[in-house]
């Protein structure tokens, strides 16, 4: 392969796994593209209320070219949608990298083992672990909450399987699953004085990287930063801060009352108030929040989350200039040497 | 109760204090009972060990007692049962998401933790998840039998 595609080597189709370099524990493109040092573009997509495999692609062919990786959400806010699971190992069968999301609301440890395995067979090479809304936020709240494990066992089981080749059970498995471990941390809600230990218990658990709840306060991802280096942990583990999008004042407080957890400065909400036009002033505050937690050592990557408002993060991405010059694996770029491979195959074939 | 649990997290020294005074001697009671009567031990130690933790941590049974390494606080009262938090999802005022009328188990263990000697410590320690198998029984017993 020329240098153009260094990231992006492929087989006989776009899904086929890379080949894995020394060092690597996954065969996936987003670890490959930490590990090499760059500065790295994450966004989410919202699972569909739908069957629909092409609602699927469609939502992910906006970041195309844009994002490094594609998190999958897992029934986010105890809502009901189509599996993680299912987004994935649609998104992998045309190449995209996609991260499994597993919360571990809704499934004990026999179902998740399974779906990890399942989700590795499937071309999945990034797993986020996460605990999970509570069931009464969302729209089933009759539902039986489940919580067989919380997110650092769960990070626990997953690198038993890869590492150890085998399930919780001690039985051996045949071929453990690659992938790269991540998890989530949010810095900015309480016990904040905690959260870089909360942080050291998921890297000592197996997490190789980590994205953010959404940050609105440099300062505060700031001093976690600091507390997280001083332990060591930004050599452990990559950490990717969340972005988001906020398109008014109106929403950014329905946000930080409905939503605990989420830290939003008042000046925030302030400069949205008095924008012309709140949606152009929240994509703004996205950019230039970027920005400045990029300048901040130790953290690797932003996972830009843009609920609803999908379609601005080319734009945002590029306006904040985060990529340099660099461009993500992209379908259309894979699509044509495939094509060219398949006409030649058939050249051959033809004698 | 909830006000007896807060009070514990607070005096969460004392409480250390105090559990490592009785556990050699209450360990060795248990064991030597436990040679006499077996499994017929079983029922009133339970009751016992319910009532007693049950009064101060609202102890849930989970028969996985951890409340040394958390602080003196059961994560058992997590609506999520998270045993190593907490989640992100903690209010500004430090209290859960799920009940917003209770105070976050996990920011009171850390809370609890910083005022031990030794679990200041063990709360770094990774707790994993808990033996199902465990629900409703004694934890004394079970380090009592060495079980």
């Amino acid at each position: 392969m020329n240098e153009v595609f260094d990231f992006d080597e492929y087989g006989a189709n776009p899904g086929d796994p890379l080949p894995m370099r020394p060092g690597h524990v996954s065969h996936g493109r987003f670890e490959r593209v930490l590990r090499a040092g760059h500065f790295v573009i994450t966004t989410e997509t919202a699972p569909p209320d739908s069957s629909n495999p092409d609602e699927v692609l469609q939502r992910a062919s906006i970041f195309d070219g844009y994002v490094d990786a594609i998190n999958a959400t897992d029934g986010s806010g105890a809502n009901c949608h189509m599996s993680s699971l299912g987004v994935c190992a649609l998104l992998t069968r045309v190449g995209y990298s996609p991260i499994i999301q597993i919360s571990c609301r809704d499934r004990n440890r026999i179902a998740m083992q399974g779906d990890v395995l399942g989700a590795a067979a499937l071309g999945v090479c990034s797993v986020l672990c996460l605990s999970g809304d509570d069931v009464s936020v969302g729209d089933h709240p009759d539902a039986k909450p489940v919580f067989d494990l919380d997110s650092i066992s769960l990070l626990q089981t997953i690198r038993t399987l890869r590492d150890d080749s085998r399930f919780l059970s001690g039985r051996p498995l045949d071929e453990g699953p690659r992938v790269f471990l991540g998890a989530t941390i949010n810095p900015f809600a309480p016990p904040v004085d905690n959260r870089a230990d909360q942080l050291a218990k998921k890297v000592a658990a197996g997490a190789q990287f980590v994205q953010t709840q959404y940050c609105f306060d440099v300062a505060m991802a700031r001093d976690f930063m600091a507390r997280g280096r001083d332990l060591g942990l930004t050599e452990r583990c990559f950490v990717l801060m969340g972005v988001g999008v906020l398109a008014s004042a109106k929403t950014a407080r329905w946000l930080r009352a409905a939503i605990p957890g989420v830290h939003i400065p008042d000046e925030i909400i302030r400069r949205l108030e008095q924008a012309e036009k709140p949606r152009q002033e929240g994509r703004a505050i996205a950019v230039e929040l970027m920005q400045q937690l990029a300048e901040i050592e130790g953290i690797s990557g932003i996972h830009l989350m843009a609920y609803k408002q999908e379609q601005f993060v080319p734009e945002i991405v590029t306006r904040s200039g985060m990529l340099g010059g660099r461009k993500p694996w992209t379908l259309k770029r894979a699509e044509e040497p495939l094509q060219a491979t398949i006409d030649h195959q058939f050249q051959v074939a033809q004698g | 109760m909830y006000s007896v649990r807060l009070w514990s997290v607070r005096h969460a020294r004392g409480m250390e204090w105090l559990y490592d005074a009785m556990n050699m001697p209450l360990l060795k009671l248990l064991r030597g009972l436990s040679g006499v009567f077996g499994k017929r031990l079983d029922r009133p130690v339970t009751a016992i060990e319910r009532i007693a933790k049950g009064f101060f941590f609202d102890c849930q049974m989970c028969g996985n007692c951890v409340l040394s390494s958390t602080g003196m606080s059961c994560p058992m009262n997590c609506p999520k049962t998270i045993r190593n938090g907490p989640c992100g999802g903690v209010r500004e005022d430090g209290m859960c998401e799920v009940k917003p009328d209770m105070r976050c188990v996990w920011h009171a263990a850390w809370d609890g933790a910083g005022r031990m000697r030794k679990g200041g410590d063990a709360i770094r320690n990774i707790q994993f998840a808990v033996d199902q198998r465990g629900r409703g029984t004694s934890s004394w017993l079970r380090f009592a039998r060495d079980e």
